[in-house]
């Protein structure tokens, strides 16, 4: 591992002036991405200023509903309080399908937004990988590829997102509140993540040195009913073949509102806005759900080994939606 | 008048284990400690054109580096398995003694530094510059020149096996399977990663290692060095699980002792995970088909059995294939061979079950084709076609394959099933059952195993056998052992392993550690005591003087006459008149001779229920037994546990673990524990596991046959029937992954 | 006499249970603001309720720092990537993977391994429930299984075996001993013995 200079950080200004003035220096807060890829060698920083210490672990009811999250708040302390349970069900379920209850304690949510991809030619740290070593090529494209994207895809990088609870939160809306060396913004989550496109070395718009404070999630009705399901080749400890969070609001049989994002086959986490856009005001039927599914997986681009994701997330779609329907807002005549 | 054999009683390293007291090979303190790192090869063919080491020499800490261009040149290595009891090297090659690179992963360059992060970063900045040349690293790539091997194993066994005219009972066969399979690679991923400290004292080396065998070590190391046995020591205190890994000596374990010398201090050299993935071997890349001819009624007439691999540059090794196929089930006409690719990969090696874990998958995936072809019911062809003798004609050392399948039938719920694929559901899961039968060969190719038996005055004794506890539970099994043999009460005995200055055995592989190894600690511990009894007989002043020694028995510490249990005197009161303040005896075995004529196999039964959500492709495991006839058990909580780990095993085969080589960069795809998929608990279903036990005169004295593979042989071949059953589907390719089994 | 050396002595005359409380109680925040690195720097080290000061590197991980500077080798490294758990120790009394942690963040925090779990010569009941359920081989995953298992138990999320199996699934045991794994922690579920408390 290479050598590493540490500060602790005490105040959120410190934090982020030491981080935008030195240029190799990167923040550290729950280290489960950081630590694994400085000592890979994939992260080539030099100072890390741990931010553990800042006072953005609470977890907050926002006074016109919706919730604030704080970005050092741990993914199992979020997936296990009350309101998030209550609210966003769908969110709770996605933080504990995903990593090991070990990881969870450590992991924040901030961080878990920036977690890197699990590529593994990226984290080879020899593989021609554009998004490690900009311009060298994609070793995935025509290599090993059953792990990746068919959604959000480019000729430079088709990485998976690896998070699942950015599912959720790009489902539900949630925008991400930050502080950087130009001062606060707010980022709808959708624009947090960036496609790769010719520069899949950026994957998000932060500026260097911008701290992640906190993620709201605005009031939604629709997410009571949420649902993330995971499929993955072994039962826990595993990273998404493909996952998807479903809510509907069903009125009359039909469906009035829904919320659909899939995880592990975007390049970000994906909102499935093609499904959602046909399923609005359509009969809550299975034959709705599968011309959705298939809308929205029309899009996708296949390479050999993980051209069987086109018709896995279409099913996966179609089971969520259906299982949804269980715990979906109901109005109206049934 | 076994009372400890056989009883299930904790491990005696259990506290230690549980406390973290148990030190492990990379725990070892020692003064002025240094800490090495290997530099890997990230080509696959090739030669090191240029190797810079500027960088790294001037990174602090860092006290050596060593390439090609300095490592000192060794004896030549010549592939050995480590049960033969001579050097044992993993692979016919050892790097870094010139600028050529076989394959990814092989070491080009070590450095020593002063602490383990140091040493890792320099090594990162030793910069290498590689003349790559075209590589073969998958089947596929090399399909065209394959090669009929000619021996395999390091020359062991012959790669061809024929009885018969197959080719004439084939085609006048009245039903024909004929199957063809695809298998990813494995990898062992023990979950300590290999590693060795080494300490020069006065030109005698002690080696710390991870090793399922010391004496291996001790050997390789040795005859690598040309040092003599005498000055080459190997401890080891606990291994973190070996599954194969660690059942050959590769090459990190010389370089630490190469490295240790040239800094003149200890030097520990601790693999990373990824390393090991090119650093102990792995179950390679093949593919197998299996032909079978039969009547009607369900009698085999032909087998054809063949297994095309890919091996390294520098060995003709591929797992057997055939050991079970070719004798298993009575067939008149049977033709097993292997084909080999030479690819630019490390030598492979033996991994859990080797050869039959695969070969047995096969054979059995077949006979439930053929079962489903005929409409008999898959246990019963089993039943109807088990082989009375073995391809020679010789009987079984002992059998128990049939007791295996009806008493396991019995506990899985076999009777009344279904047949029909597709016939049951649990919501979005089809549900279905599997069987197979389960055989492994008992090897007996090991030289003679040796352990010494040492009774103090106080009635304690000390029991010694150069072995080494890597979860097999072999320290707790010879406690046992040497507590029955001298007729002591288990709490007066203490084993002691782990150091090649103890008594010889081999190393603890292919199943064989505890039937040789409890054959001699038996023998030392009988022999001991037979000492002892002579000397109370011959002793004017013991109650049992003049009695005939046959006629006593000793029980608790107390020599008695069986007859008269009130006669006799304990050992300590023996000794203390006799002024003994101890006594010793040496034990030994030799095995059998090769052409022993019997049948050599342990038998066993797997059943299965999975889980299949055909939309999507996920397989789950929701129940497995297994019945096995391992031979003498000699503690059924720990065997049972081995079986039950095996078991998962084959879990983990049959549905997640596979890896593949990058053909265009010649590394493999997966590379830590994170791609590499091994079972979580999540994935283990309740597992069931019984014994028949047989009585075998045979195999060694104790009669016990081995429960290290069995428990994994034909699990994957009932998950893949179970497979079939849940939803009429044959995947012909391990893993089963989903894309593989959606409908 | 080697720094490891004092510490070792110095663990081992002052063997201490930590209970849960007493994370709180003992653990004041003791993390001033501070710039160090890339050389070593004295990090005081709180485990198993004796504190250490070791010159430690940023980079060093706290597994590192048990096993290479304190002698504390229970704790395992299997992979040193966040894919085993055979690192897992508690820090503050939650079970986190140590070869992720660097040493200098736990500076100010409890920290308990293995070798803090028993109560002098008396073990743990998961302990004891280990070595009874033969939840074991290699032993090698074992120190983490128990830690996990323990806070498994004191989380509260153990009522069912699917749910101790999904709690548990990020410690990898490759022999596979699972079944007994989970015969163990139910063993201590069902005796009310529960998680933290050792039984001192
Ligand atoms: C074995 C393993 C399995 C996993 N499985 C899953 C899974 O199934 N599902 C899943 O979703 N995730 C999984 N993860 C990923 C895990 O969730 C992330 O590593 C974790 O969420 C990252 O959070 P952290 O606090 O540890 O971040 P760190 O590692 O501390 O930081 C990650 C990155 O984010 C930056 N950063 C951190 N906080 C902020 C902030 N507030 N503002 C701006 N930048 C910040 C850091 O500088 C760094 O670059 C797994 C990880 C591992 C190791
Ligand atoms: S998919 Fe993206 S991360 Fe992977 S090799 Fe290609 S560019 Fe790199
Ligand atoms: S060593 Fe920490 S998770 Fe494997
Ligand atoms: S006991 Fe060996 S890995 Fe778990």
């Amino acid at each position: 591992m290479r050598p590493l200079s540490y500060r602790r950080a005490a105040e959120i200004g410190e934090a982020v002036a030491t981080v935008s003035t030195e240029p190799t220096s990167a923040f550290l807060a729950g280290g489960t991405t950081e630590v694994d890829l400085v000592r890979l060698g994939v992260a080539r920083h030099d100072l890390l200023v741990d931010i553990n210490d800042l006072p953005l672990a609470d977890i907050e009811n926002l006074p016109g509903g919706g919730l604030r999250i704080g970005a050092l708040a741990r993914m199992n302390d979020v997936a296990r309080a009350a309101q998030v349970v209550e609210m966003y069900p769908g969110i709770a379920q996605a933080l504990l399908l995903g990593a090991s209850e070990q990881l969870r304690n450590m992991a924040t949510m901030g961080g878990n937004l920036c977690q890197r991809v699990r590529c593994a030619y990226f984290r080879d740290n020899v593989s021609p990988c554009n998004k490690r070593e900009p311009g060298t090529g994609c070793s995935a494209l025509d290599g090993q590829n059953r792990g990746h994207a068919i959604l959000g895809t480019s000729e430079h990088c088709i990485a998976t997102h690896p998070s699942d609870v950015a599912v959720a939160l790009v489902a539900f809306d949630a925008v991400v509140h930050t502080i950087g060396p130009s001062g606060a913004r707010i980022i709808p989550i959708e624009n947090f993540y960036l496609l790769p496109g010719r520069t899949p070395h950026i994957e998000h718009p932060l500026e260097h040195g911008e701290l992640i404070v906190a993620i709201e999630v605005p009031p939604l009705p629709v997410a009571r009913g949420s649902l993330y399901l995971k499929f993955r080749d072994r039962q826990s400890y595993e990273f998404a073949l493909v996952s998807v969070l479903s809510a509907l609001l069903v009125q009359d049989g039909r469906i009035t509102e829904v919320r659909l994002a899939l995880g592990g086959v975007g390049t970000t986490p994906w909102r499935a806005r093609r499904a959602e856009a046909q399923l609005v005001g359509a009969p809550a039927t299975a034959g709705s759900f599968a011309a959705a599914a298939a809308a929205e997986l029309d899009a996708a681009v296949l390479h050999e080994h993980n051209a069987f994701k086109q018709e896995l997330a279409q099913r996966a779609i179609v089971r969520g939606l259906d299982q949804a329907m269980v715990s979906a807002v109901h109005g109206g005549a049934r | 008048m076994s009372s400890a054999i056989g009883s299930p009683i904790d491990r005696v390293d259990g506290p230690q284990k549980v406390t973290g007291a148990a030190r492990y090979t990379a725990e070892i303190v020692l003064p002025h400690m240094t800490y090495a790192a290997v530099v890997a090869a990230t080509v696959a063919s090739g030669r090191v054109a240029v190797i810079d080491t500027g960088r790294a020499r001037g990174a602090e800490g860092v006290l050596a580096i060593l390439t090609h261009e300095d490592l000192p040149k060794l004896a030549e290595p010549h592939l050995l398995p480590s049960l033969a009891g001579a050097a044992a090297p993993g692979q016919s090659f050892f790097p870094m003694q010139k600028d050529v690179v076989h394959y990814a992963g092989q070491p080009v360059a070590l450095v020593v530094a002063d602490s383990h992060e140091r040493a890792q970063y320099a090594a990162s900045l030793v910069e290498v510059t590689y003349e790559r040349a075209p590589s073969i690293t998958t089947i596929d790539e090399g399909r065209d020149a394959a090669y009929e091997a000619e021996r395999l194993f390091g020359g062991l066994l012959p790669a061809r096996d024929e009885r018969g005219d197959v080719d004439t009972a084939m085609a006048e066969a009245e039903v024909r399977v004929d199957v063809a399979y695809r298998f990813a690679a494995n990898h062992h991923n023990a979950i300590e990663p290999a590693a060795t400290t080494a300490v020069w004292d006065d030109g005698r080396l002690t080696i710390y290692d991870s090793t399922q065998g010391i004496r291996a070590s001790q050997l390789t190391v040795a005859q690598l060095l040309g040092m003599p046995l005498s000055d080459v020591r190997v401890i080891t205190h606990f291994v973190g699980g070996g599954f194969g890994s660690k059942a050959m000596v590769w090459p990190h374990v010389t370089l630490a002792a190469l490295a240790a010398r040239h800094v003149g201090r200890p030097v520990k050299l601790s693999l990373t995970r990824q390393q090991m993935f090119t650093s102990a071997g792995h179950r390679e890349e093949q593919e197998q088909q299996l032909a079978i001819g039969a009547t009607r009624d369900g009698r085999l007439t032909a087998m054809h059995h063949e297994k095309l691999s890919i091996t390294s540059p520098f060995d003709d090794w591929a797992e057997p294939a055939t050991g079970v196929s070719s004798q298993l089930y009575a067939c008149p006409n049977y033709r097993g061979e292997h084909r080999l690719v030479r690819g630019n990969t490390m030598t492979p090696t033996f991994t859990r079950g080797p050869g039959e874990a695969v070969g047995v998958f096969v054979l059995e995936t077949a006979m439930d084709e053929l079962a489903h072809e005929l409409g008999i019911d898959p246990l019963e062809l089993r039943v109807r076609n088990h082989a009375a003798v073995d391809g020679h004609g010789n009987p079984w050392s002992s059998d128990g394959l049939e007791e295996c399948l009806r008493h396991g039938a019995e506990l899985f719920g076999w009777a009344g099933r279904n047949p029909v694929p597709r016939s049951r559901r649990d919501g979005d899961w089809l549900i279905g059952t599997g069987m197979a039968a389960a055989a492994y060969p008992v090897p007996l190719f090991m030289p003679t195993q040796r352990a010494r038996a040492r009774l103090y005055a106080d009635g304690s004794a000390v029991v010694q056998a150069g072995t080494q506890e890597f979860g097999t539970g072999v320290l707790t099994a010879m406690t046992q052992v040497a507590a029955d043999g001298l007729g002591l009460p288990l709490g007066s005995v203490r084993f002691e392993a782990g150091d090649t200055d103890l008594p010889n055995v081999s190393s603890a592989v292919g199943s064989a550690g505890a039937g040789m190894i409890s054959a001699a600690v038996h023998a030392a511990a009988t022999a001991l005591r037979d000492q002892l009894v002579a000397t109370a007989v011959a002793d004017a002043d013991s109650p049992l003087h003049g009695a005939d020694p046959a006629t006593i028995e000793v029980r608790e510490g107390r020599i008695t006459q069986r007859e008269y249990p009130g006669v006799g005197e304990t050992y300590g009161e023996l000794m203390q008149r006799n002024r003994l303040a101890d006594a010793e005896a040496p034990g030994s075995w030799t095995p059998p001779p090769l052409d022993t004529p019997h049948g050599l196999l342990t038998f066993g039964a797997q059943f299965a229920e999975v889980a299949v959500d055909p939309e999507i492709g996920l397989v789950r495991a929701r129940r497995m037994v297994g019945v096995f006839a391992p031979g003498r058990v000699l503690n059924p909580k720990t065997a049972r546990s081995q079986l039950v780990g095996g078991m998962l095993w084959g879990l983990g085969q049959a549905l997640l673990e596979g890896n593949r080589m990058d053909p265009r960069h010649g590394r493999w795809g997966a590379t830590s524990l994170g791609e590499y998929l091994v079972p979580v608990n999540a994935d283990a279903p309740e597992v069931t596991v019984d014994f028949v036990e047989l009585t075998d005169t045979v195999v060694n004295p104790l009669g016990v046959k081995g429960v290290g593979e069995i428990g994994q042989v034909g699990v994957a071949a009932a998950i893949g029937n179970a497979v079939f059953h849940a939803t009429g589907r044959r995947v012909r390719e391990l893993p089963m992954a989903a894309e593989l089994v959606m409908d | 006499m080697p720094a490891w050396a004092v510490q070792l002595i110095a663990h081992h005359v002052r063997p201490k249970i930590m209970h849960n409380d007493q994370f709180v109680a003992t653990a004041p925040p003791d993390r001033p603001p501070l710039t160090s690195g890339p050389s070593s720097l004295p990090v005081a080290l709180t485990v198993n309720g004796s504190t250490h000061v070791v010159d430690l590197e940023p980079r060093v991980s706290l597994l590192d720092a048990l096993r290479e500077h304190l002698d504390l080798t229970g704790s395992k490294k299997g992979c040193d990537q966040g894919t085993c758990g055979a690192c897992t120790v508690w820090v503050d009394g939650r079970r986190v993977l140590a070869c992720l942690s660097l040493a200098v963040t736990c500076e100010g925090r409890s920290v308990t391994t293995i070798e803090g779990l028993a109560a002098g010569e008396e073990l743990h009941p998961m302990q004891r429930a280990f070595i009874e359920c033969d939840a074991f081989q290699c032993g090698y995953c074992t120190a983490g299984q128990i830690m996990s298992a323990v806070a498994l138990l004191e989380e509260g999320n153990a009522t069912t075996d699917a749910e101790i199996a999904e709690s548990m699934s990020g410690n990898i045991c490759r022999c596979a001993a699972y079944p007994n794994i989970r015969a163990a922690i139910r063993e201590v579920r069902d005796a009310g013995e529960g998680g933290h408390r050792a039984t001192a």
